[in-house]
């Protein structure tokens, strides 16, 4: 096999120096002191929901079918989450607990929904993070990756046409930006010049396939440069550096200056699903260095250090969490499950039906 | 009142629901300035600008998509599909996100997604495509598919009012071949009720579509030899009036189903399994199907030709039914 070593004298670097930069940074500036306490909470609460339920409701058996957390990627959602504004139309995927969460979806909602109960929002008619309420801007998204980038370019669309000051936000994985459904829906809201955004938890694993063999581009966010619009590469689990790009972003999208594309690098710090072990395809290396970078550990040290929290305060949060985590837990274990009739209801509409999640 | 076309009376039914509530925006390939490819949209840009006539990439996953997501902020959209063939690129769009979303969620998605359909006008495999039992076999959504001038209004404006997705497929062969007189008022034809559209004693033939018209020939060339079909258009195909069928079967004892879409899988059988199941002894002979053979949709007139079923084929059925 033919070494694919460069050996021209350092050619083939000077010119990849000298290309110009595809993507932007972070953008600099303050993080107010309020906005990163609520940010560490939502963190550290989505931590506590995610953990519950893979750690212990469903070691448990109480929970069937699929869990998929976002373990090391609550920064992502969290922080954008913590950006948006109460109009604003999103549709997560499905490692954005964070989203749930910072946008206050009732715990004990959440957990109903997981244990296939009929108080939570999908009653019992589709599980997981399958959550949606339009009250709260959620969209119940579909398991089909990337299909989601398309309703919000046509969200976002409804919102430039009727002249309304709301954004548009998805979220998906690296492995949701091979579909063609990505490009096509970031391509017509850029076309559009609609107030979307676009969000890639880039966690360098799909399932099993390691990113290297999904794309064979420098960086996702260079794909900005093809459909038009500004592409950023941020420490996806830096809350302070998403958050003030998630500022930046939203502001453009708010005042008119249309999409954006946000790839956010961070790590899966779990297998695909709660049933799979990922020793068998992730190097140890890789679990051992993104561990010390987790997001929750760095940013509660940072905060302590530049006196932002306290320690009294940290320790009443997380007996706040804890507590609430309990109370919703025991709540949703006791709620019914869906009478076996109701699986024929809601697949049209009934006018004597109960309007739910709008 | 002048008489219109096919074609006219869509335009009419986008036209007017467009005027009537500003919820309502088109959306498709061409369906601006250019006026579409059939020139269904023709005017309309002008009339309503670049925000409720709005032209799209050539993208029709994105398209429908599109229209999902606006349809949950409060818009309801018209999808236009250039050749309803296309609609298979949307298909992951329509099955998984719009039909599937107020039984997940409880948000409803009050989509229409139009446009031309089926053969004889030599269109070859990619432009004459019967799609409609992909999604009749999808719970949450309609299908309906008009044959008249009257209806292809009444049933669009339907559509448009309904609050679940509709697919409204437009046999393009009748665009411009068929002109007829409607009323000036506003109507809707209801989602889910067939018509009879000649009274008969012998036979009965439910179809849609194109196929409305093989049937209605046949009827008129089996009255020479003295056998009554009664002609039932169902117009909807999900959900398809079956008490029609019922009824119209246990008068006539026999039944043909005749559709333009393939045999196996096509909306014949769904039909014919109810009416064993529900009329079984009313019957006097077998249930028959007369249907397109099981292969795409050809291109060269003698194929496309021998590919539609054709009056002579129904009156041979309905004549060996008699003959039972």
């Amino acid at each position: 096999m033919p070494s694919r070593k460069s050996d021209d004298g350092g050619k083939a670097k000077a010119a990849a120096q000298a290309r110009p930069k595809l993507w932007l940074d972070a953008p600099a500036g303050e993080v107010p002191a309020a906005m990163r306490q609520r940010i560490l909470y939502n963190m550290k609460l989505t931590r506590e929901v995610d953990d519950r339920i893979e750690r212990k409701l469903y070691r448990q058996g109480k929970i069937l079918g699929g869990v998929y957390t976002g373990r090391g990627q609550e920064a992502i959602s969290v922080a954008f989450t913590c950006a948006l504004g109460e109009r604003d139309f999103i549709i997560p995927s499905h490692r954005d607990m964070g989203v749930y969460v910072a946008r206050g979806m009732s715990l004990y909602r959440i957990f109903a929904q997981y244990l296939g109960r009929r108080d939570g929002p999908a009653r019992g008619k589709d599980g997981n993070m399958h959550m949606g309420d339009l009250r709260l801007g959620l969209v119940s998204f579909v398991s089909m990756l990337a299909d989601s980038v398309p309703l919000v370019a046509g969200a976002a669309m409804a919102f430039k046409f009727r002249k309304e000051p709301r954004v548009a936000i998805t979220f998906g994985g690296e492995g949701a930006t091979s579909r063609g459904d990505w490009h096509e829906g970031i391509n017509l809201a850029s076309v559009q010049q609609a107030p979307a955004i676009f969000v890639i938890n880039n966690n360098q694993y799909a399932y099993s396939t390691p990113a290297r063999e999904q794309f064979n581009c420098e960086a996702l966010a260079a794909r900005g440069v093809a459909y038009g619009i500004p592409g950023y590469r941020v420490d996806g689990n830096d809350p302070d550096a998403v958050f003030r790009t998630a500022r930046e972003v939203v502001e453009r999208a708010r005042s008119g200056g249309g999409p954006s594309l946000v790839e956010c690098v961070t790590a899966r710090m779990t297998g695909h699903s709660a049933h799979d072990d990922p020793s068998h395809y992730v190097p140890k290396e890789f679990f051992e260095e993104w561990e010390k970078r987790d997001p929750i550990e760095h940013y509660t040290q940072r905060l302590l250090d530049e006196k932002v929290i306290t320690p009294a305060w940290l320790e009443e949060q997380e007996l706040e969490i804890k507590k609430a985590v309990d109370l919703a837990v025991t709540q949703a274990e006791a709620c019914p499950y869906p009478e076996p009739e109701e699986c024929l209801t809601d697949v049209y509409y009934d006018p004597t039906r109960p309007v739910v999640n709008q | 009142m002048a008489a219109i076309t096919f074609l006219e009376a869509i335009r009419q039914a986008m036209q007017e629901e467009m005027r009537r509530d500003e919820r309502v925006l088109l959306m498709g390939e061409d369906v601006a300035k250019y006026g579409g490819a059939f020139k269904v949209t023709q005017g309309m840009f002008e009339e309503f600008g670049p925000e409720r006539v709005v032209n799209m990439p050539i993208a029709e996953s994105a398209i429908v998509g599109a229209a999902i997501g606006m349809s949950m902020n409060g818009m309801l959209p018209i999808v236009e599909m250039q050749f309803i063939d296309f609609i298979t690129c949307a298909f992951d769009q329509i099955t998984s996100y719009a039909a599937k979303s107020r039984y997940r969620w409880g948000v409803g998605v009050p989509i229409v997604i139009r446009g031309p359909s089926s053969g004889n006008v030599h269109g070859g495999p990619f432009h004459s495509a019967n799609p409609e039992m992909y999604f009749v076999h999808t719970p949450g959504l309609k299908v309906v598919e008009p044959a008249t001038v009257y209806d292809a209004k009444g049933l669009l404006k339907a559509a448009i009012r309904d609050p679940d997705p509709v697919l409204y497929l437009e046999p393009k062969y009748l665009y411009r071949r068929i002109k007829d007189e409607i009323p000036a008022d506003d109507y809707v034809v209801p989602i889910g009720k067939g018509v009879v559209r000649k009274q008969g004693k012998d036979v009965t033939v439910a179809t849609y579509g194109n196929m409305l018209y093989v049937a209605l020939e046949s009827a008129q060339q089996l009255e020479r030899d003295g056998i009554s079909l009664e002609v039932i258009d169902l117009r909807s195909l999900l959900p398809f009036d079956e008490d029609m069928v019922m009824t119209s079967v246990k008068k006539t004892g026999r039944l043909i189903l005749l559709h333009e879409d393939t045999l196996t899988g096509g909306l014949g059988g769904e039909i014919a399994a109810r009416v064993a199941d529900q009329a079984f002894l009313y019957l006097e002979a077998p249930i028959k199907r007369v249907t397109a053979p099981d292969t795409p949709v050809p291109f060269a007139p003698p194929l496309e030709e021998f590919f539609l079923p054709k009056s002579s084929d129904v009156n041979r059925v309905a004549r060996e039914l008699m003959a039972f």
